[in-house]
């Protein structure tokens, strides 16, 4: 399957799962800002997207959970520099350029954007 | 008097499908007020309704342990008006399961025919993320829940 049709298939999946317009799913549409997701779509969309392509997606891999719990990895509002490193090695799917330039926690619902999710499904065919 | 919106199960297939039926009667005083002049069962309670009879499948699947609670309404829609002596129909179908979560597909039928879509997900809320404590005892199935399923699963005492 080549990038361009799993995007097409993730973008159907958003728009079940989001009740959007197909065209406002683009590559860079944030999930949360753009397309207004809350936490239960999270799971909708993970749901959505095992079965549209048939595979299984362990809870936490394609949206990380307990980094920003973790004291260890938040000090002051901001990810450290092991909170960094946890991010990357979770997250080789999501582009952290911007991000690392200042890791305000309250930015990194940005991380999760529609590209995020194919480069995930990309990665997971081709294991 | 429990809010209850169905009146009893006509189908349990645990963990895959769940039928219930609704008599809309004129003596109930809801109908009433939407509208006096013309008293029509309200959509919103078509979804109660459908959230009802997934919410007890999605509940069986652990035994009734974890309190399942109506997170998003996927999809509601309906083409038609239900009114007083019309019998409605929930079909509820599993769609995905998981420890934090549940979906189902739903369709309205009224007398018979198909008037609705109604797909939901429910949340497990001991499992959320945010890590929130809820009270220990369940306060969505309580005894009024798991007797109507009763006579549908092995060993049920209803």
């Amino acid at each position: 399957m080549t990038e361009t049709e799993v995007f097409a298939k993730v973008q159907e999946t958003l728009v079940d799962a989001l009740g959007v317009d197909d065209d406002e799913v683009t590559p860079q549409a944030t999930l949360t800002g753009d397309l207004g997701a809350e936490s239960i779509d999270f799971l909708d969309i993970v749901f959505r997207l095992e079965k549209a392509f048939n595979i299984k997606i362990p809870r936490g891999e394609l949206f990380p959970d307990n980094i920003l719990n973790n004291p260890e990895f938040v000090q002051n509002g901001r990810l450290t520099d092991a909170g960094l490193k946890e991010l990357r090695q979770r997250m080789p799917h999501a582009d952290l350029t911007e991000f690392e330039k200042n890791p305000d926690i309250n930015k990194m619902a940005d991380l999760f954007k529609v590209q995020t999710i194919v480069n995930y499904i990309v990665g997971k065919l081709a294991a | 008097m429990r809010w209850m919106w169905i009146d009893r199960f006509t189908e349990f297939l645990p963990g895959k499908r769940a039928v219930a039926i609704k008599n809309v009667s004129l003596a109930e005083e809801h109908v009433h007020d939407h509208y006096e002049a013309f008293p029509m069962h309200p959509a919103s309670l078509m979804i109660e309704g459908m959230a009802q009879t997934g919410g007890i499948l999605v509940g069986q699947m652990t035994n009734f342990q974890e309190k399942v609670v109506l997170a998003k309404v996927t999809k509601a829609e309906f083409d038609d008006i239900v009114c007083p002596g019309d019998q409605l129909t929930y079909e509820a179908d599993m769609e995905s399961f998981a420890r934090e979560a549940a979906s189902i597909r739903g369709v309205v039928r009224k007398n018979g025919n198909p008037i609705g879509t109604v797909d939901l997900m429910f949340s497990h809320v001991d499992q959320n993320l945010a890590g929130t404590k809820f009270p220990e005892e369940n306060f969505v199935f309580t005894g009024s829940f798991q007797r109507m399923v009763a006579p549908f699963l092995e060993g049920g005492d209803g």
